[in-house]
Formats: C-alpha cells, structure tokens, sequence
C-alpha cells in the first residue's frame, strides 16, 4: 500500500496532505463576485408562469367560500386552484418517523382544504404571466371564512383547552423522557442545588435569496424538470416522485447556486410542493420565489423553547446531576419529511453535553399551535442545549463563589477519556475540551479580560465575559433519519472522471450554498489524484449528473462528501497508474502522480505529461496491450456508521459592555476554538465559524418572530424582524484544534453548526457576568434593552 | 410583493404638480425610499404618482441673513455633505447620519420625510426644536406654517390637497447657541426606539421622535431650571406609545436617560 | 392615465428604450427587461441591499425606485462594473479572503463597498462596518468583508 492509501491521519506517518489544510480561494466564487451566479429567479424558459398563493389571514379558520371569479377573470392569469383540484395531483404527507416513537401529525396539503391552521397557510393558488399579475388577481379572492379558536401559548397548548386537531386527541406531537436514574437522590445529597428557566425566542433562517423553485413538466415524456434552492435534491428528487405520481428516473432536481439555506431549504413546502403540481397541471414551466412578506410566514421558525433546568453540584465544584424539562411549540403540523421532533429530541440528547457527570433526567414535549411551522434550522437544538448548559453551570459557580473558567476545568470530560458514553446514551469517538479550553483562555488573554473588568467597573462601565463549551452532531449516520424510515441518504457519492487533456471532473451529491463545499472537493480531488487544483471542475446540485446522496445538512458536507471524494480520487489515481504502467511497461507500484505528471515513485522523474495518459487513453487505446482497458472515470461512496455522529467540540467566549442606563449591549469581541477534525480550507472554515457566530448572536440579541394573541405575526418584514447587519458585529477571532475523526481516511468533522450553537450562550452569559453586580440576570432571548432593564428594574 | 398598478406623471414645474396633486387617488413622490416600499407592500394603492423630483426650484440649501433653507428636494446625502448644514445647522447635520444607510441617503428628502410626518423619524423633531418654519405651496400660493403647527398627528400634516412642502426655513446657530442630536435604535440605521433633538438658544427645546404620534415637544421638560426637575417633568410630557419591543414605561426611562446626556452636553462648555 | 411610459436611459454604458409599466421597479426592469440579473431581490422594502446598484453615480436601492424614475439617468449594474474592471481590486480581496458565502448579497454590498472606495480617505473599521450597514449577509460574519474592504480602501493588507 502506497503512502497516499493511508489514512490522512495515519500516526507516525507524514502524508502529503497536498491542498488539504491550506486556505485556497473558492474557485466558484468568482461568477458570484461578477453577478453571474446562477440563481432560480435568474433562469428563463419559453413558456415560463409564474404562481402566487392567496394565504389566510387568519391563524385558524374554517373556509366557508372562496370566490375566484374575479380572480379568473383578472389580466395574464392562467388559472386559479384550490386545495381540492392541487390535491388531485400531489399526495398529502404526514410527517413522523419510527424512532420518534408516539410522534403524530395529521395529513397535511400542498395547498389547505377546508382549514387553515396557520396565518400565511396557502389557500389558493394563482398562475399569471407574471408575478405582479398573479398578485393582482390574489388580491382579487374573495373569501368567507370561520374563524375557530386558536392555540398561540404552547403551555397553554400543553393544557389541551383547545384541541387544534381532534382526531388526534391532544396537541402533543411528540414527548421524550429519559432518566439515567439516581436523579432525586444525587439532588437530594448535593451540597449546592441550581435552578432557572430559559425562553429562547422563535426565530427563523432569514435566507437572502428566497425559496425558489422553477418546475418544469413535459408532458410528452411524463418527466419533471425542478430547478430549486435546495440542500438536498436527491431526498426532493423522491418526494416530487412519490408525491407526484412520477418515475423517479424521470424526476430530475437542480440546484445550481442557492443564496444561503442554514437549514431552511432542505424542508418540503406546501407551496413548493403546489408549484410542481401546477407545472403538471398545466403542461408548462412554472416558478414560484419566495418574497420577503411570505418568507416570514411561511419559511420554517425555529427553536421557541421554554426550558426547566436543575443542576446538583458538590461543594468542590463537581456537577453531580443535571434535571430537565423542556417545553417546544411546532405550529400545526410536524414539517415533512424531517418531522419537527428532532430540535426538541435535540435539546435531550445535547444538554449537559461537554461535562462528565452521570445522572440525567430529561422530559420534553413537543406541542401544535396555530402558528407558522417550525423545524431544522441550522445547529437545530444545539443553542438551546448549549445556552441552557451553559447558564446554569455560570449561576452554579457564582453560588460556589468559583470563577466560571475554573468551575469548567473541573467538570469537562478529560482528553484521555475517550471513547466515553454521555448519559443520554451519545458515543463520543474522540473530543478535546480541555485542549480547547485552554486555547481559549489564551487566546483571548483571559486573565487579563478580567482584571480589565474589575478596573472598568470602578469606572461605572459594566463589562461581561460569557464562556460557553458545547458538543455539536456532525457527519450523521442513518441513525438520524434512515432508521425512522425516512428516506433521506446519510450516504453520498463521488465520481471523477480523469478528462482527456488531464483534467478531473468531480461529481458528488452534496451540495453548494456558499459554504465552499465545491472548492473544498476540489482540494481533496487534486491532492488524492495528484494534480493541480486548476485542473479540477467540481459539479453538484444535480440528480441527473451526480452520484446518489444525502446532500448538505447536519454539517456533514466535508465529512461525508469529502471522503467519497477522497476515496474516489484514490481509485482513480489507481486507475491512472494502471495506463501509465501499460504504456510505460513498467509495473504500477514503481510509479506515483504528482503535480500533473506520472513520476517514477522513487526518484521523482516525470514519466508521462497527465494530458498524455488521457490522450492515449481515450483516442488510441489501441497502443495500449489487448487485454487492457482503462477506467478512468470512478465512483466511490461513503456512509458513517460506526457512531451515530462524529462530535465535534468547541467552545467560545464573547466580551460585551452593558450600558445599564438603557440596557443596549455592545459586542466587544468574540472567541471561537473548534475542533472540527481535519480542517479542509482554514480560511472558507473560520469565516463560516464567523458566519455560525453572527446568526448565533442575532438569537441572542435581536431576531424573534413575535406573535399576538389572535396568532398574526407582528413583525414579519425586514424592518421589523431584526437580522444582525454589519454595524453591530464585533470582530470574530477563530482558533482550532484538530483531533480527526478516525472513522474516515480524511478525518473531517462538520463546522456547519458550531457558531450558532455556541454564541447565545456565551453572549448571554457575557451579559450576566455584566450584570453581576446589580443582582441581575437575563435569561429570555432576544435580550432586548427592555428585558435588559428590566432585569436590573430600571422599568 | 409586487406594486398594484398606477399611472405616472413627472411635472417640470410647480403649477402643472399642483393640478396633478389635486387629482383623486393621487400621491406626490418626491424620493420615495418610505413611499416605494409601502407600495410595493401593497399598504397603498394610489391612482396616480406625482413625481415631482424634475421640479428645480424644490432643491438646495442656502444661508441668507442668517436664516437656513433647505429645498424640499434636498437629499439626506446632500445634508450630510453640506459644509453650510455643518455650520448653520449643527443639530440636522447630527441626526441625518442617523438615518438609514447611504444608498437611501442619496435618495430620501427632507421634505418627503416631513411630509409624511413618521413619528419616528428625526427631520421633523430636529425641525420643532429649531422653531422652524415649513414652507408649502399649492395653486393659491405660499404658505408659512410653524413647525410646531406642522405636524398634527400620526402621519398627518397641515398640507391640503394639492399642496406641497417646498422648504424648510429656520435660524441659523448662533455662537452661543448648542444644539445635540441624540437616538437610541438598536440597529445602525434603524428607526428609532427613541431619540431628541435639543437645542439651547434663547429657550431650550427638548423634542422627541419617537414618543408620540407627532414630533413631541417636552415643554415642561425645556423649561426646567435643573435636570432632576426635567426628567421629573418629562413624566407629563410624554406618554409615549409601546412599539413591538418596548414598553410605554420603557421609552419614557430611555427618554429620561437621553433627556441627561443632552442636558450634560448642552451644559458643557465647548 | 396611462399605466406605463417610455424610457431611455444608458446601463452599462448601452442606451436602451422601453415601454415599462410605472409600477416596475428598477431591479425587476434591471432583471427582467435587460437580463441583468446579477442585481438581487433580497427584501423589496429597501432594508437588505440586495439590488443596490448605481444611478448617476450614486449607490441608490434598485427595489426603492421605480423604471421610469430612471428615464434619463445613467445605470451601473456589477455586470458593467465588472466589465469595466472597476471592481477588479475589490472583487479580488473579496475572493482571496473568502468575502461570500452564498453571493446573492454580494453585488449589493460590492456596491456599497465601491462607493466608499470613492471617498478617497482612510477608514476605520467601524467605518466600513457602518457604510455596509444596510447591506445583509447571512452567511459570513461579516468580519471578511470588513478586512477586504479595508484592504482595498486603505492598501493595506
């Protein structure tokens, strides 16, 4: 075996690791630079319709009539539907899974029947010429409607006053218990008991571009061409399929550049799900994208978790037990096909996550509301576990008088304790808390921040210091989805196909959303085959080119399709070597690639020009002996399997200053160190850490979709739902540890999530350690300066 | 979110936009960054939009025995640029960096955002404190009306139909005088939660933005002789309305707070 | 009244004519009339800065102005700056210090970024952070962004 097939972390060896671990720029980049991304809303096809959906205004309301007859009639309109005529061509859904046991929600449609649950529900649906036309005729339905009652507090919810679905008996989607045992008596001994509750706000992914689909139907061959902003066009490529009633061969899903998703795009919308059917319905091309408004509506919320949380802790600072009770409200259906089980399941899974004590106990319920719909979105329970974790251990050191930094050392797993089971039953392959710990303590001068604290705050300036450690799931198995019977591929695929002037093409079915996934393929691709990066094109997004595959979610781009890549790169520089020795005459272990050229192995001499072997190859095999054939193009694929998910850890600290005349805070700076594993692309890898730790803080400190009673959402515009914009965001330092994970060759660990999962937690705890000295704490996101002064009973 | 359909017209003079004003379901659109949005929003659905941005004699500042004034059409982005504003006008030359961001700088006007008259917005609280007067024309001529009569309730100005906001005229800064614009908004451009506009000369003005339906003129507050006296009094100045984030009691606490940092600044001697 | 009205304007230093519906804003005319579709749609309420573009050499909200206010103007778009090479040193610091993500902002905020290379003085990084204020991007911290600016309008790296 040659050095190139040992593992990248293979010890006591020193593999070229060739472009992996440099920061190279994104190749793809630069059409984005220039405008010329290729965008859904950016495609034009002959024929082409355009559809807008006349949505409720109510939370929750019976349909008594609706009148299209004006509608019909208006400019450019081709047609209008309702939920009955759609529902003739597309499936309804129902979104649980099987390892979700006792999850239930009721069949939902692409577009509503009879009810609508939620405000901003698609009701009808108008097909026009052009956008401005089908709004027009939108504004033309006229409804009579029913208004029932509605469900906008989850505890309220929980009490089951008002059933939103009585067919199923209750407005629980799901619940969880998990008891380690050992809980009440380990409380019942400990010298110091913890507790508070946390509200973490309703939010949601705010994609610049949004959702986009262009679905084209050819009636003449009975096939569906979908242009869409998704993460995950083979798992899309299934449902328009099943749901559809078409071939799968004769589905093909496209997602060229898609202008950010964090989670959002890898859901199946009603109205997406509309699109498709019109374009069957009516033999043509027809797109629907999001706007601004109906994005607030009708893109998935997330998190809205009201949690319980108790810690045990001995006198000498050791978490002895950690006690949970988690409340979530979903809206009215669980979301298809991910369900909306997993954020809370999430919050389970994760609390407690990066220390070491044994007993747990954990309740968590999932309630219906008629609100817009929650599910994924990125590091998907993650901040919640964190923050949650994270504030109490703070309160617990501050009642043990120990400083939060300190109070950490004692309690994080140790480095040499792996592999180690967590009390929710998780396997941690490899982590290194501590290493990161003290990286971070150092980097960010930790003592002197503090002695800096105390001096300001003589001067009347309130400065906070937040530490918040974490686990985040990255590289996920089947056991996620697949084992639940949802069928969406923890697998994913490469193929390179060597070209004839010696280029490699890579195909692999995980996606591009800026994350750089392309421009990391095409560094493990011409490090394993031996090439430039030049001579690399890297393909995605599209299920009639590439391999099989999961596509990007759950932070498993660079870990999964990395190693397929990686893999596949290896066979074909095997491949390669077979030619070469055929036209050489030389037996193949003799041989090597490198920069472009077939060297001899030992002494590095250029053999043959790689546009050589590929021109032999390809237009005169016949040179080459009888019974040779070459196979340059090869596919390898790859699954995890050994662990549930490779874990990551990381941990991050974040400095602000609280004016406590008007509760605002000011981001001073923030901290990240993270071990991700093998890092692919340090540049593309922090600057996402960044981009993690930027949707983070807009949890912690601005974004929240804030409903009425009547169930309208208030703020559902750009003006009034606050996204984190530039003005206010302090300069992100990143530093890394690597421990790879030893189940792939390449070693990667996701990054996707580690931002967001860590940054509301550290800003919050940054905000309380503020707050300290007036005896006052924070603990419902957003905080907003009146929550902030209210704390410290200023209002 | 597409705009619903309406007609255009861009008058070249006074005269022909006041005839067009006047018509039924017409709107006037000077640079329309509040108007535009509303439209495309589908909150407003007029018949008709007067552009009247090709109209000339609605631009440019000027400073003329001693008292400023700024053109209707006058840009945020040309208030901020002006060396006169700086000097003349210290108070709007400190809030108009409040406002938004530079690509609608370049755009919005003066007279367009007090002719809309949002509670929020900074011009017209800047305008009330300066004592100034808004100049407005329509087919029977001109009209001076006092700032403080200007503005008489939410989005309500004294403007008749086919009228017109033309300039905005008031004194210069004397020597002595000391004016401070002060906001709180959570964003960098954003509305905001509360701001003041204060300024010290022959009679000091508190006026907030924010914290009514109109630009609100703290009397009681202005009239303190110390600052203890004027947040107390403000407490009956004010009843300013909750937004989404933040309560009455809330902007009232932030207005006392910005009531201070004025008072200190216009305390300080340069 | 008639609903639409003729326009000739130069973008990207073509002159073109056309009938656009008044109710047209110039990123739909921008995208849909011309095929210039490197300016965005990211909000339509003038808030996210997806379609900045330029008039009269001025960075100005596509979706906050209609067609036919631009009946006469002169139009710059990223695909004409581009083409003039005018946002060469930007878009260069850009790629090499990996300043996009997904890019659907980033012809909106090279826009913004451009106009305060134009000012011809050093900046702070607060500076920068508030001139690109208006523009949102979800994917990166924005901290990249601020470094390539800063690169580019002080020269340095």
């Amino acid at each position: 075996m040659g050095k190139a097939e040992l593992p990248l972390h293979a010890p006591g060896t020193q593999v070229d690791r060739g472009y992996i671990g440099e920061s190279v720029p994104r190749p793809n980049a630069q059409r984005l630079l220039q405008g010329r991304g290729a965008f859904i809303d950016d495609l034009r096809l002959p024929r082409l319709a355009h559809v807008a959906f006349f949505r409720s205004p109510h939370a929750h309301a019976r349909i008594k009539k609706l009148d299209f007859e004006k509608a019909r009639r208006a400019d450019g309109v081709i047609g209008v539907f309702d939920g009955r005529a759609v529902a003739e061509y597309c499936k309804p859904w129902v979104a649980v899974l099987g390892h979700l046991k006792g999850i239930k929600s009721p069949p939902q449609h692409a577009i509503a029947i009879e009810r609508a649950c939620w405000q901003g529900e698609a009701l009808a649906a108008v097909v026009a010429e052009s956008r401005s036309q089908a709004e027009d005729a939108v504004a033309l339905i006229e409804a009579e409607w029913e208004e029932l009652p509605v469900v906008v507090d989850m505890e309220e919810s929980l009490q089951n006053k008002t059933t939103i679905h009585p067919e199923l008996g209750d407005n629980i989607c799901f619940n969880r218990e998990l008891d380690t045992g050992g809980v009440e008596e380990a409380f019942a001994k400990a010298d110091v008991v913890v507790e508070d509750t946390f509200h973490f706000g309703r939010h949601t992914g705010v994609c610049l571009e949004g959702r986009a689909i262009l679905a084209d139907y050819n009636a003449a061959e009975h096939s569906l061409t979908v242009y869409q902003a998704t993460q995950a066009p083979h798992m899309m490529q299934d449902i328009f399929s099943r749901h559809l009633g078409i071939p799968e061969a004769n589905v093909r899903v496209i997602a060229k550049d898609v202008g950010g998703s964090f989670g959002i795009k890898v859901h199946v919308y009603p109205d997406e799900m509309a699109t498709a059917a019109l374009s069957i319905m009516l033999r043509r091309p027809v797109k629907f994208v999001a706007d601004r408004l109906e994005s607030f509506l009708s893109d998935i919320h997330a998190r809205e978790h009201r949690v319980k949380v108790r810690l045990a802790v001995s006198k000498t600072g050791e978490i002895v037990a950690f006690d949970l009770d988690d409340l979530t409200a979903i809206g009215p259906y669980s979301v298809y096909p991910r369900t909306s089980g997993i954020e809370g399941n999430q919050v389970v899974n994760l609390t407690g996550g990066p220390y070491r004590h044994q007993k747990y106990r954990a309740k968590m319920n999932v309630v219906f509301t008629n609100k817009n719909l929650t599910c994924q979105y990125r590091a998907v329970g993650h901040p919640i576990a964190v923050a949650l974790t994270e504030g109490i251990v703070d309160l617990a050191a501050q009642k043990l008088g120990m400083d939060p930094a300190q109070f950490r050392k004692i309690n994080l797993i140790a480095d040499d304790a792996y592999p180690y089971t967590f009390p929710s039953g998780l396997k941690f392959e490899q982590l290194s808390h501590h290493k990161a710990l003290d990286l971070l303590l150092k980097t960010m001068e930790y003592s002197k921040l503090r002695d800096e604290q105390s001096r300001l705050r003589q001067q009347g300036i309130y400065r906070g210091i937040g530490i918040a450690a974490m686990i985040e799931v990255t590289n996920p198995s089947p056991a996620f989805y697949g084992v639940g019977g949802a069928r969406i591929s923890a697998q994913d695929g490469a193929t390179l196909r060597l070209e004839p002037t010696g280029m490699v093409t890579v195909m692999c079915s995980v996606t591009e959303q800026g994350q750089g996934t392309e421009a990391a393929f095409a560094q493990i691709a011409a490090s394993a085959v031996g090439i430039s990066i030049d001579k690399v094109k890297v393909i995605t997004g599209d299920t009639g080119v590439t391999p099989y595959g999961g596509g990007t979610w759950a932070s498993r781009g660079a870990g999964i399709g990395g190693e397929a890549v990686l893999l596949a790169g290896r066979a074909l520089r095997s491949n390669m070597l077979d030619v070469a020795a055929a036209m050489l005459k030389m037996d193949k272990t003799e041989l090597d690639v490198e920069k472009n050229y077939v060297v001899n192995l030992l002494t590095r001499e250029k053999k043959i020009d790689l546009a050589e072997l590929g021109r032999v190859a390809y237009f005169r095999p016949d040179t080459l002996p009888l019974d040779f054939q070459s196979e340059l193009t090869v596919t390898r694929h790859y699954t995890p399997r050994q662990y549930a998910f490779a874990f990551t850890n990381g941990i991050q600290a974040s400095l602000v200053e609280v004016d406590v005349e008007t509760g605002f805070v000011q981001l001073l700076k923030h901290w990240c160190v993270e071990d991700s594993g093998t890092v692919i692309n340090p540049m593309l890898v922090d600057e996402q850490l960044r981009g993690g730790v930027v949707q983070g803080i807009g949890a912690a400190l601005f974004e929240e979709c804030v409903y009425g009673p009547d169930g309208q959402l208030l703020n559902g515009n750009l003006a009034d739902y606050l996204v984190p914009m530039a003005g206010e965001m302090p300069d992100i330092v990143c530093a890394h540890i690597e421990t790879p994970t030893r189940q792939s060759q390449l070693g990667a660990k996701g990054v996707g999530e580690a931002g967001t999962a860590g940054a509301p937690g550290a800003v919050m705890n940054a905000i309380n350690d503020a707050l300290l000295p007036f005896n006052a704490r924070v603990t419902a996101m957003p905080f907003t300066p009146e929550r902030i002064l209210k704390a410290l009973k200023k209002v | 979110m597409k705009a619903p359909s309406f007609a255009y017209s861009k008058p070249q003079s006074l005269a022909e936009a006041f005839e067009l004003a006047e018509r039924p379901g017409a709107k006037v659109l000077a640079g329309g960054q509040s108007l535009i949005p509303s439209l495309n929003m589908r909150l407003s659905a007029p018949e008709l939009l007067v552009d009247i941005t090709g109209i000339g004699s609605l631009r440019g500042i000027s400073v003329e025995q001693g008292v400023v004034r700024i053109g209707a059409l006058t840009t945020h982005a040309q208030i901020e640029r002006s060396a006169e504003i700086r000097k003349h006008a210290p108070l709007l030359a400190q809030a108009v960096t409040h406002i938004a961001h530079p690509a609608i700088r370049n755009r919005g006007t003066l007279g367009g955002s007090i002719a809309l008259a949002d509670p929020a917005a900074e011009y017209p609280a800047c305008l009330v404190a300066l004592k100034a007067t808004i100049v407005v024309a329509g087919r029977d001529g001109e009209r001076l009306v006092a700032a403080d009569n200007f503005f008489k309730g939410l989005f309500e100005v004294d403007l008749r139909p086919g009228e017109l906001v033309v300039a905005a005229e008031f004194p210069a800064i004397l020597k002595e005088e000391r004016s401070v614009f002060l906001e709180l908004a959570r964003r960098h451009g954003d509305y905001a939660i509360i701001g003041l506009a204060a300024h010290k000369g022959a009679e000091t003005r508190f006026v907030y933005c924010g914290a009514g339906a109109t630009p609100v003129f703290a009397k009681r507050a202005s009239a303190a002789k110390d600052l203890d006296t004027g947040k107390k009094a403000l407490e009956k100045d004010l009843n300013p309305p909750a937004d989404l984030y933040n309560s009455s009691a809330t902007k009232l606490h932030l207005a006392k707070v910005l009531l201070t940092r004025a008072w200190n600044t216009l305390t300080t001697s340069h | 009244m008639e609903h639409a009205n003729d326009i000739t304007l130069t973008v990207n230093g073509t002159r073109v004519s056309r009938r656009v519906p008044a109710r047209q804003h110039l990123v739909d005319f921008l995208r849909d009339e011309l095929g210039l579709t490197g300016s965005h749609i990211g909000c339509e309420h003038g808030v996210c800065g997806a379609c900045t573009v330029r008039v009269n050499g001025e960075i100005v909200r596509g979706c906050l102005m209609l067609a036919v206010q631009a009946d006469g103007c002169t139009v710059d778009t990223i695909e004409g700056l581009s083409d003039a090479k005018e946002l060469e040193a930007l878009q260069k610091a850009f790629h090499e210090r990996n300043a996009l993500q997904c890019g659907f902002c980033t012809p909106g905020m090279l826009m913004a970024a451009l106009d305060l290379t134009k000012k011809n003085t050093k900046v702070t990084r607060e500076e920068i952070r508030a001139h690109i204020s208006g523009n949102y991007c979800r994917c990166t911290g924005y901290q990249a962004i601020v470094d390539a600016i800063e690169e580019v309008v002080n020269g340095q790296g």
